[in-house]
């Protein structure tokens, strides 16, 4: 019933070109070569040409290989059954489990009409002083953890999914190296998240094609799973940097004029459409999105991580072992941490700030300079804060981590030069260092 | 109806651009519809002619468009529609109501669903202001309807040519804006005038009789801004910051508490999450100026990052274009127009699909053109009958890597009034809002004297200055009357330029009461102050401050308004 084409007439980097009719854009087809068969999906009508990207690569794919069009775009399974289940970038099982085909949705859906959202309102609680007290996590939130190779952020990212109540974890692994994928699954498994937990792991040495799948299959099961079901769903993806490189692949393999080092110039859009899947509804779940952005060479700058900051809400650095005041931000902290206690507010911005003057110090201090006494207060401050606060083996509930913030404040400074509002200090400041 | 069109099809499909051939002529700009095998229409617009073919850019997902599919031309360029009801709504790029969308297709998006953007049924309160004979000119008053705290005028539409003679108009009444209520003839042809007439986007509305030079402030009750780097209502201003210093915090500050009376928010490529604070918060936010909620006097556009790229690229002119039909009212406008990075964006993948050779950055090479004319439509009018009204746009900039040389920031500082430059290191330091103090400027005048500004620049600039210098040779060699004149440069900065948006008294500062704290400020950085030593000037200034900022914090001339600033009169006098 459907044509089958066997004249290839072009084959580059992953994207062969057949000529064929009746074709429709974002179409799956089976090319079948003598390695085997694998999908492919069509991302360019020219007239009789189709420009076909082919999940497996183009290696062993000959100009006389079938290809079959399936009529259909890229689907997912929609089911309870996917829970406990690993999958590769294109939805085949990994796990030795069968292979799911009821309810079959599109990936790469349309965007979530704004008017349906809702504003976030649940505080995400981790029991990191630096997440809780100075960028609060919010349910519905969209936040990567900008870090370099070498940190611990794929330990981070579990350890907050561990600690977050949700329904439902999707991970979805890009280029994930073989080792940290079996971590991944050894921390669910340690803790009995693996049976409310979906995966696609795209690992370092699969196709490269599949891994930009891998964001829409995680997201399409995530929206699956909060408008059907209701669920609260927590997806992780790490690390966007592969996802965003294999864009630069493609984009260039279909001669893109590229816009800045070598990216296409719809990276912003690219990243944003999946991004922008992170949603609160009032009649259903949500789903909260954590991703890895590692940074080429450290550099916060660098099209990727630059991109991926204009989108998200905010951003964790993660720096030498711990989540780093500056830079790092939660957009949607405002929404939650009126509520939380009267003090978060004001504890948040001025330990912040004297925290940042105390950095100064430590400059002044490291080239020589005679420290005053209001040095010395900044300096003992800003030790007290890096071992109470930053330190990540610090694991206490938001009221402990406030309590302790004034204390060391109390500890170092005269209530006035806290630059807290006064009404607040009478009721806060701890009675033994009045 | 059966209307008969231009009729196309499709020959290939890159991206969002489809190309067609077409049967008959087509028209530049025109929007054009694809016809999918599911029957979908997806709208479209031309934006390029070679040969026979016509490349569309389309306003939708374009997955399962195959060649061959039906494209049909409509004759008339991308328009929104003008009349009354358009305050309150909530408009994705192409003027379709989102909550109307919602109603219709549930929690996402459908491609192909268009709903009319006033509505059909409501009836206004229609009052006729011209009389049968009366001979008017486009832009001219019809008749009028109560909408918002307004009188919002039913006008002779933008696009008829000459003098039209009324020959019928209708009494008082309720009725829906597609009521004709008068006709004209301009003695060759008689036609109908109704509440709702359509205007293409992307040609600025001119009914007016002319420009005049913006110099009355627009008070924003933003302390920096008001008193430093001032707006003027009919101005232009941008605000370029890398992520995370502040953009999207300012622009919210600025649509609650600016004097004007309509403010369009165009959420252009930005985050949908930040739309919705202001869709769910401004119905039940009150408008301290006219007793009613903010949402009143609103209009958002609302084209976020995931929606489709083409729609971002016409939300910015579908946006500019609602403001100058308010203006056309007499009204004083404000366009917050977030972010125009994300607009040049669309213009740049357009222009890459296309295959245009690149200009810098991979931007087409008119950007800086197209840039200049969109902030070339803000502008204070004398309109026909005399009044002015105005249109103030804010243009939020989101330079890539916070870089300050890159295209759109530059050819926005070309056009621009007022450079509010968001700096990171301000923001890092909590220093909000984080906008630069030696880096801004502005060309317009400030609502306290300029002589005044001039001496809290100054003291600003020296402070940095001994600030880097102390750096260098540390606290110890810096003599004490610098460290004095660094103190107050930090005094203004910390009780003065910054300002606690989240604050209930402290977010919103009026004009009156800036001029106020100004000269109290001033009082502070004239004083000779006689310290023994660097550490007691310090503990007197962070004491200062905390009593500044007390009284910031105080309801204007309330009680404890009058007590802090005893407080610090007498700090003063004691010193």
């Amino acid at each position: 019933m459907k044509k089958i084409y066997n004249r290839i007439i072009q084959i580059s980097g992953n994207v062969i070109t057949v000529e064929a009719e009746n074709v429709a854009n974002g179409e799956l087809a089976e090319v079948k070569t003598t390695r085997g068969t694998s999908l492919a999906q069509v991302i360019r009508l020219d007239k009789q040409k189709v420009y076909l990207q082919v999940f497996a690569g183009s290696r062993g794919i000959s100009t006389d290989s079938e290809v079959r069009f399936l009529g259909r775009p890229m689907r997912v399974s929609g089911s309870e059954a996917l829970l406990g289940r690993i999958f590769t970038g294109n939805g085949t099982p990994r796990d030795n489990g069968p292979a799911l085909e009821q309810n079959l949705i599109d990936i790469g859906g349309p965007s979530v009409n704004p008017a349906n959202r809702i504003i976030p309102r649940n505080m995400i609680r981790t029991g990191i002083p630096m997440i809780d007290i100075f960028n609060t996590l919010v349910e519905s939130q969209k936040l990567p953890i900008f870090s370099v190779a070498g940190e611990p952020y794929n330990e981070l990212l579990a350890r907050i999914a561990m600690q977050a109540e949700v329904d439902i974890i999707v991970l979805g692994g890009m280029g994930l190296k073989y080792d940290d994928y079996l971590k991944f699954k050894d921390t669910l498994d340690e803790h009995g998240a693996l049976s409310r937990t979906v995966m696609f792991i795209h690992t370092a040495s699969d196709p490269i094609v599949e891994c930009l799948l891998v964001p829409d299959m995680s997201l399409a099961v995530a929206e699956y799973f909060a408008t059907q079901l209701n669920k609260r769903v927590l997806v992780l993806l790490t690390d966007m940097t592969n996802f965003c490189d294999s864009l630069k692949e493609i984009a260039i393999t279909m001669e893109q004029i590229p816009s800045n080092r070598g990216y296409p110039g719809d990276l912003y859009s690219q990243l944003a459409a999946r991004y922008e899947k992170a949603v609160d509804f009032e009649t259903a779940g949500s789903i909260t999105i954590l991703t890895v952005t590692t940074m080429p060479g450290d550099d916060v700058t660098h099209p990727v991580p630059d991109n991926t900051g204009y989108i998200t809400e905010g951003q964790f650095y993660l720096v030498r072992g711990h989540i780093e005041p500056f830079g790092s931000l939660s957009r949607l902290k405002q929404q939650v941490n009126a509520s939380t206690r009267e003090d978060h507010r004001a504890l948040m911005d001025n330990m912040i700030r004297l925290y940042a003057e105390y950095r100064e110090v430590q400059e002044k201090q490291s080239m020589g300079f005679r420290m005053s006494d209001w040095d010395n207060k900044l300096l003992k401050y800003g030790e007290a804060f890096e071992k109470g606060m930053m330190d990540l083996s610090v694991n206490i509930p938001l009221e402990e981590a406030l309590n302790l913030g004034w204390k060391i404040l109390a500890d170092c400074f005269t209530p006035s030069e806290t630059g807290i509002k006064t009404d607040l200090v009478r009721q806060f400041w701890p009675k033994e260092n009045a | 109806m059966s209307e008969t069109f231009k009729t196309g099809t499709v020959t290939g499909v890159n991206g969002n651009l489809v190309s067609v051939a077409f049967d008959e002529s087509v028209i530049q700009n025109e929007v054009a519809f694809v016809i999918t095998e599911g029957n979908e229409r997806l709208k479209s617009e031309v934006i390029r002619v070679r040969g026979r073919e016509a490349d569309l850019q389309v306003f939708e997902s374009t997955s399962g468009v195959k060649v061959g599919n039906k494209v049909e031309f409509s004759g008339s360029l991308l328009s929104v529609e003008l009349g009354p009801g358009l305050l309150t709504q909530v408009y994705d790029g192409l003027q379709n109501p989102l909550p109307q969308l919602a109603q219709q297709a549930g929690y996402f998006l459908k491609r192909g669903l268009y709903v009319t953007p006033l509505d059909r049924e409501k009836l206004w309160q229609y009052t006729p202001v011209a009389k049968v004979g009366d001979v008017l000119k486009a832009g001219d008053t019809v008749g009028t309807v109560p909408e918002g705290i307004f009188d919002h005028r039913i006008m002779v539409p933008f696009a008829w040519p000459g003098e039209w003679t009324i020959t019928e108009i209708i009494g008082d009444g309720n009725f829906n804006v597609t009521t004709v209520v008068a006709k004209a003839t301009n003695g060759e042809e008689t036609r109908d005038i109704t509440m709702v007439q359509t205007w293409p986007v992307k040609v600025p509305i001119k009914c007016y009789s002319e420009r005049l030079f913006p110099k009355d402030p627009l008070v924003t009750q933003v302390r920096i801004i008001d008193s430093f780097f001032p707006v003027a209502k009919g101005g232009t201003f941008c605000t370029p910051g890398p992520f995370g210093a502040g953009k999207t915090v300012l622009q919210h500050a600025l649509s609650q508490r600016s004097e004007v009376d309509v403010v369009i928010v165009a959420a252009c490529g930005e985050r949908a999450g930040e739309v919705v604070e202001i869709l769910r918060e401004f119905p039940h936010l009150d408008d301290p100026r006219t007793g009613r909620h903010l949402i009143d006097r609103t209009i958002i556009i609302c084209n976020t990052s995931s929606m489709p790229v083409a729609a971002r690229e016409a939300s910015i002119y579908t946006s500019v274009t609602l403001a100058e039909y308010y203006r056309q009212m007499g009204l004083d406008v404000l366009l917050l127009a977030d972010s125009t990075s994300r607009w040049a964006q669309a213009l740049r993948e357009e222009s890459g699909r296309l295959e245009e050779i690149p200009g810098e950055e991979a931007f087409p090479a008119y950007l800086e053109s197209l840039v200049a004319s969109f902030y070339e439509r803000a502008g204070l009018v004398k309109l026909k009958d005399g009044k002015h009204g105005s249109i103030t746009i804010c243009g939020a900039v989101s330079p890539a890597g916070g870089n300050f040389e890159e295209p759109v920031t530059q050819a926005t500082t070309k056009v621009v009034g007022c450079f509010l430059a968001l700096s990171r290191d301000r923001a890092n330091a909590r220093r909000y809002p984080s906008i630069h103090p030696l880096d801004s400027w502005s060309k317009y005048p400030s609502i306290v004297s300029t002589a005044k500004v001039a001496k809290a620049k100054a003291i600003l600039r020296e402070g940095n200055e001994v600030n880097q210098m102390m750096k260098v040779v540390g606290e110890e060699g810096t003599p004490t009357s610098d460290f004095i004149l660094y103190l107050k440069s930090e005094f203004i900065d910390r009780v003065y330029l910054q300002q606690n948006t989240f604050d209930k008294v402290d977010s919103a500062c009026g004009a009156e009461r800036q001029e106020y704290t100004f000269n109290k400020l001033l009082t502070v950085l004239d004083k000779k102050f006689d310290f023994e030593d660097k550490s007691q000037a310090r503990t007197y200034f962070l004491k200062l401050q905390q009593e500044f900022l007390d009284w910031n914090y105080t309801p204007w001339q309330s009680v404890g308004f009058n007590e802090a600033e005893a407080r610090i009169d007498k700090m003063l006098a004691d010193a």
